[in-house]
């Protein structure tokens, strides 16, 4: 099954990614598609923005993008209009909430633990460097006294 | 019956393997030398049997043997000689074979190279790699046969995948198993160490060569395959955050860990069971990797075959070979003593802070690779985690790493001032932020990314400049060049390698900041302008070649009254396959690429045209060979090469070891 949406995401390739035909005549609101499309996926094409896919349910999307933008909905509004219809999968972002959050705080939360333990791991090694150069006991300088001496 | 052959060896070399595995191992428990000493000509034979096997499938493909299935399924008599032997690893089995062929050939490398390695330590190391081999080879032979044979022979075959049948994606996959492959000689070595009890700077120095060679590899691999991207897939990404990428990049920064800390290990003697760590996950990444890419339990664009049970039987190697390392590192490191001790700020401090970022970043792709199986089996939430996340939760790393980088490697072992170093590094700080607020002037658009990573760049860039400097010392012009050309290859590999990775940042941060894009309908005598320079379609043509039917363009690329070239973008459709691919024309220069691909025809007899502006687009891949031209210097290094040979060259310690 997976074979033959792979198969047919690329025989549908002559039709290409975002076409000529498809481009609005306002400059600022074509860039807000743009940017909207790259992150929204294709679903048909596994990880692959409606903005590079060139299967034709990706430009059924863009068109439907490009709809929602000229009858004057926000960037929010577009998005929620999306995913209310497709479901959160067509998010390339996915959302920071719920169960999520693990997903987005995973990195930072690493980096903290990592940085703890490192700086825990250094303070060891250089205490470790402290015993290691400390002075001379007063038995050791004795001795060292009397090579000196001799 | 040539075919039969090679099968019967794959077989041959499957039996030896285990043995190899298992009898070395047994030997070193008991001090039995004459055991140990299977070790050695069973790792050569199983290579020279897996060369064998291999050969066979090769010579099976060249004369289009349509008897064999794979060859079936994967070739055509018609297909280009390139192709045809290219094509015996684009498929699952074939590329398990090169995969396995690799693997014995690192142990035949570690065999003929370990002369000096001590009897125990090298039986153990040859033991592993024998035990990884027969892993592979046992999934080979009984779930993915190159060698089946057909009951009934076609006339001809299939032909390859026309995305595959390209130059920079036919040399892709045996750089990247190369480099994934090469691994497995570091968890051999790990392996080997935990179960000795001893990792010192001797062992260090023998294992750095394998994962130096390995990343090496892995970074020609994966400039390769974006490369491929960029140009084939006809809109100029060359990086897409996919799973089967992002299985080969994990190992990437692994290894790139790795190779720091184990440079700790063998000029320090800390960090020993961090680096013992560190090289057992690498190899649990390079198989995450194959895993990734042959379940199927990720979709991605490019995974190439998709079998449950084949990935069952991927995950159960991995968990074997991960639950045995793993297992021995609780067990043993503890017995691990680090002698070397250091201060707060120290080069090896920051070299434990180079391993955290790195170490991180990667865990940090792991984590959104896998995000969406795990949020839909746990969660029941289908979701994708994209391109937008990963750049997002990368680039911070990136960031810091780029920061702190010409100042640690600048440091002093032991014990730093920060302050000495900086002062050496101030000219190269300002000029660099020259660079970054000259960028953000000249912009149009007002991003940050473009003059940030400018700024690293040159950064990177110039810290390695001043770092080589320093090595060399105050003297007349014509002595620092001399002092320079004298330095240990190490640290020009170093220097090279860093500079190289400034290199990419700039070209990567440039080419998504300041791109330019146009699409349009064009007809033939279209003139049209892009980022200055002026694109002119003259023609569109049908050619025939020698397994494809191509759409060709012609246009000319001039900038004010200057013709700069022609370009020929193509639309190329293998009809034995029933594929079409793009073959985007590019004009290649250093500071910029003009990117053209021809899209449909029109209903007005016009064609789509797409073209972009890709300002430092070739920095990307220039970085990338810089990076592995490094690592191919630090290689070459002659205390590696001493090292190797000691045996014979008793005599005099080498110099540059005296020097350090």
């Amino acid at each position: 099954m997976k074979r033959l949406v792979l198969l047919l995401c690329l025989l549908a390739a002559p039709s290409w990614a975002v076409q000529p035909d498809e481009i609005l005549d306002d400059p600022a609101l074509e860039e807000r598609a743009r940017a909207l499309s790259e992150d929204l996926r294709c679903l048909v094409c596994r990880n692959e923005s409606i903005d590079e896919s060139n299967a034709p349910l990706a430009r059924d999307l863009r068109l439907l993008v490009r709809e929602r933008l000229v009858a004057g909905d926000s960037d929010a509004e577009v998005m929620a209009f999306v995913v209310a219809r497709y479901g959160e999968y067509v998010l390339l972002t996915p959302k920071a909430t719920g169960t999520n959050l693990i997903l987005w705080l995973a990195g930072p939360a690493m980096m903290i633990i990592g940085l703890g333990l490192g700086l825990a791991f250094l303070r060891k090694r250089s205490r470790s460097e402290a015993t290691a150069e400390r002075a001379l006991t007063e038995d050791e300088k004795a001795r060292l006294e009397e090579i000196l001496s001799e | 019956m040539i075919a039969e052959l090679g099968h019967f060896a794959l077989i041959l070399a499957f039996v030896l393997s285990i043995v190899t595995a298992i009898v070395p191992l047994i030997g070193a428990q008991q001090r039995w030398h004459g055991w140990m000493a299977v070790a050695e000509p069973g790792a050569v034979l199983q290579f020279f049997l897996t060369g064998v096997a291999f050969s066979a499938l090769t010579y099976a493909f060249v004369v289009s043997d349509f008897s064999l299935r794979l060859v079936v399924i994967n070739s055509h008599s018609l297909k280009p000689m390139l192709y045809k032997v290219t094509g015996v690893w684009g498929n699952h089995e074939g590329s398990m074979l090169l995969w396995v062929l690799i693997v014995t050939f690192f142990g035949a490398v570690a065999a003929w190279r370990g002369a000096n390695l001590p009897p125990s330590l090298r039986a153990r190391v040859l033991a592993m790699q024998s035990m990884v081999a027969a892993a592979f080879f046992a999934f080979i032979i009984f779930s993915s046969n190159p060698f089946e044979r057909m009951a009934i022979p076609p006339f001809d075959g299939q032909d390859l995948n026309p995305l595959l049948q390209d130059p920079g994606l036919a040399f892709h996959p045996p750089f990247l198993y190369l480099g994934y492959v090469g691994l497995s000689m570091t968890f051999s070595f790990a392996v080997a160490a935990l179960l000795e009890g001893r990792v010192d700077a001797a062992w260090g120095r023998w294992v750095r060569p394998y994962t130096l060679a390995a990343w090496m590899f892995l970074t020609v691999g994966i400039g390769l395959g974006s490369w491929w991207a960029y140009y084939e897939l006809g809109w100029g990404g060359f990086w897409f955050w996919d799973p089967v990428e992002n299985a080969s990049f994990m190992p990437w920064l692994i290894a790139a860990a790795l190779l720091h800390c184990a440079i700790v290990v063998e000029k320090r003697e800390a960090l020993k069971s961090w680096t013992i760590l560190l090289a057992i996950i690498a190899f649990g990444f390079s198989m995450v990797g194959a895993f990734i890419t042959r379940s199927g339990v990720l979709t991605s664009v490019h995974a190439f075959a998709t079998d449950p049970e084949r990935g069952v039987f991927l995950l159960m190697i991995l968990g074997w070979f991960m639950l045995l390392g793993l297992t021995l590192f609780a067990a043993r490191a503890p017995v691990l003593q680090s002698k070397g001790v250091f201060g707060v700020v120290s080069r090896e401090s920051v070299l434990v802070l180079n391993n955290l970022l790195l170490a991180v970043s990667a865990f940090v792709i792991f984590v959104g690779t896998i995000w969406p199986l795990v949020s839909e089996l746990f969660f029941d939430r289908k979701l994708s985690v994209g391109p937008p996340f990963f750049n997002m939760a990368f680039a911070p790393f990136m960031l810091a790493l780029g920061l702190v980088l010409p100042i640690g490697a600048m440091l002093p072992w032991k014990r730093a001032q920060v302050g000495r170093i900086t002062r050496k590094l101030i000219p190269a700080f300002v000029l660099a932020v020259a660079v970054g607020a000259l960028a953000y002037a000249m912009q149009t658009g007002r991003s940050a990314l473009g003059p940030i990573g400018l700024f690293l760049g040159a950064w990177l860039v110039m810290g390695s400049f001043v770092d080589l400097m320093a090595r060399v010392g105050r003297a007349s012009l014509k002595e620092r060049l001399q002092r320079m050309m004298r330095l240990p290859r190490a640290d020009w590999g170093k220097s090279v390698a860093h500079a190289g990775l400034g290199v990419t940042f700039a070209g990567v941060a440039a080419m998504m900041a300041w791109e330019q894009e146009d699409i349009r309908v064009a007809h033939p005598g279209d003139s049209f302008e892009l980022a200055g320079y002026t694109l002119t379609l003259n023609s569109i043509s049908e050619e025939q070649g020698p397994n494809y039917v191509a759409t060709v363009g012609d246009l000319t690329l001039s900038r004010g009254d200057r013709e700069l070239g022609t370009m020929h973008p193509e639309k190329r459709i293998y009809p034995v396959a029933g594929m079409p691919t793009t073959e985007a024309a590019l004009n290649i220069g250093f500071t910029r690429d003009i990117y053209v691909s021809l899209g449909d025809p029109q209903v007005d007899g016009g064609w789509a045209v797409r073209s972009y502006y890709k300002p430092l687009a070739n920095w990307i891949w220039g970085g990338s060979i810089l990076m592995a031209l490094g690592g191919f210097l630090s290689l070459t290094d002659r205390r590696y090469r001493v090292a190797a040979g000691a045996a014979k060259v008793p005599s005099r310690k080498p110099l540059e070891v005296a020097a350090e």
